[in-house]
């Protein structure tokens, strides 16, 4: 880890109307840091996810995010065009839905090759293989390459999904619940990948989960939030095993133990 | 001597907010030191707060006032106070902890979650699952077991996977939640051994033993929990 963090988030807050969405949001990412983002439905989580991720425009506060050259870069002060080629280069946005972050009508091996055009491959034969390379990793096989991923199960969705976003190595990459809504062995199996593909590339890494056993696995660090604000965050298994605040005690004694 | 970790003065509460914010006293003063090469054992009854001490001075649970310091890196730092990067980074190169009980990561075979500590340092895949199949071996967990995630393993055959992870090491601290109680006498002489071990390599061990027979022949000294704790008038 170098000691500068990646992204810096400062004060963010994000009004819709009358309604808070989230409200004075700081904290800082490190390099190769994965940070949980946990809180129940309606918190404010998945907003300030995409404010953060340039998604969503904050009514206030700023976001920094370090270039590869080492810069620190307003992102509100970017232009669209480079706000957009960052999220298809050094970011990854891994949606809850893989529907919305695949194109359901072209092939698997298109649906990560695409990211690969974006910055600037031209090689179809190197395309392919690089493409060939990802599915195997995210566990794939390789003749399932040209099949639409109408044609996959919700876990080969979500797996492709992740390979998509992980093709163009990004150092960043963002996540809405990317266990939601698949059955526990398959979840079992896309939390393993996950864990093993961040230690490996060192990625860093900001989840938006409500399942605190996702981000036990998963997270360094921990926010709890709760309407709108963060309520307590701290090392991962601090936060889990010895709750402060009332709600997080809340949370922490509702799971169900298996 | 070098002394690579201090407890002074060290406090803890819970506030159970589910339970109409009651305030529960668990600590307070807890002072005491390591040196390196030694191996303290907490003593004191069931109950008295020994686990929560152990889980404070890894970082596991917060403390309310108080220092915890440690020699990491060359330098003395307030693990009580330090950020979660410096505390995982303590974890990482200095401070190891034998817990009670296993935490399974799904589909992660044995002699992974075993050899994790050392490749999260950096040392190479091969060399590290060498060293964490030798570390099985040596506390005879069946080597048909290697293979499989320690979900479905027995009490015993969990702690030993754990002790392994715990072990593998060079970490100069090492914390130690009754890493006996579930073994046979064959396993406890393993464990007692590797105890002695880490002491004579100037480890500094911190640990609870129920078993009074490893106990006896591990500890250098003993740290009564009970006078750390509020409840120390009554009983």
């Amino acid at each position: 880890m170098t000691d500068t963090p990646i992204l810096k988030a400062r004060d963010i807050s994000k009004f819709y109307g009358a309604r808070t969405g989230c409200r004075n949001v700081s904290f800082d990412l490190w390099p190769g840091e994965v940070l949980a983002i946990v809180g129940e439905s309606g918190s404010g989580k998945t907003t300030l996810l995409n404010c953060l991720a340039t998604r969503l425009m904050p009514t206030s506060g700023s976001v920094e995010y370090r270039m590869r050259d080492g810069q620190m870069r307003d992102l509100s002060r970017m232009s669209e065009a480079e706000r957009r080629f960052l999220m298809r280069t050094d970011w990854g946005f891994v949606h809850q839905n893989p529907a919305d972050g695949l194109r359901m009508a072209v092939s698997a091996g298109a649906n990560v090759g695409e990211r690969l055009m974006a910055v600037g491959e031209r090689h179809y034969g190197n395309i392919r293989d690089t493409a060939g390379d990802w599915l195997r990793r995210v566990e794939i096989s390789g003749d399932r390459i040209d099949d639409q991923p109408r044609a996959f199960s919700g876990g080969m969705r979500q797996r492709l999904q992740i390979a998509r976003n992980l093709v163009t190595s990004p150092r960043l990459i963002f996540m809405d619940e990317p266990t939601g809504g698949l059955d526990v062995s398959v979840q079992a199996r896309l939390l393993d990948l996950l864990r093993g593909l961040v230690q490996d590339l060192g990625l860093s890494a900001i989840i938006v989960t409500h399942d605190l056993a996702v981000a036990r696995l998963l997270s360094h660090r921990i926010m709890v939030m709760k309407d709108g604000l963060v309520i307590e965050q701290g090392l991962t298994d601090r936060v889990l095993d010895d709750p402060r605040e009332a709600y997080t005690q809340l949370l922490v004694s509702s799971i169900l133990q298996v | 001597m070098a002394t690579p970790l201090v407890v002074s003065e060290v406090a803890k509460s819970f506030t159970m907010h589910l339970r109409d914010g009651i305030r529960l006293p668990v600590m307070s003063n807890v002072t005491f030191s390591v040196k390196a090469g030694e191996c303290v054992v907490l003593g004191g009854p069931s109950g008295i707060g020994k686990s929560s001490l152990l889980k404070m001075v890894y970082g596991n649970y917060a403390v309310d006032g108080g220092q915890i310091l440690i020699e990491h890196g060359g330098r003395l730092l307030d693990l009580a106070s330090a950020d979660p990067r410096t505390i995982l980074s303590v974890r990482r190169a200095t401070l190891g902890y034998v817990s009670q009980f296993l935490r399974t990561v799904p589909r992660v075979a044995a002699v992974d979650v075993v050899a994790e500590p050392l490749t999260a340092r950096g040392t190479d895949a091969k060399e590290a699952r060498g060293m964490a199949e030798a570390m099985l071996a040596r506390l005879n967990l069946p080597r048909e077991l290697w293979q499989l995630p320690p979900a479905t393993f027995s009490g015993g055959e969990q702690q030993r996977v754990n002790i392994a992870r715990g072990f593998i090491t060079d970490h100069r601290i090492l914390l130690l939640d009754e890493p006996t109680a579930s073994l046979d006498a064959k396993n406890r002489a393993v464990v007692v051994d590797m105890i002695e071990e880490k002491k004579a390599a100037g480890v500094a061990l911190l640990g609870i033993f129920h078993d009074e027979d490893v106990r006896e022949r591990v500890a250098d000294r003993i740290v009564d929990v009970s006078a750390f704790s509020p409840r120390k008038a009554v009983a």
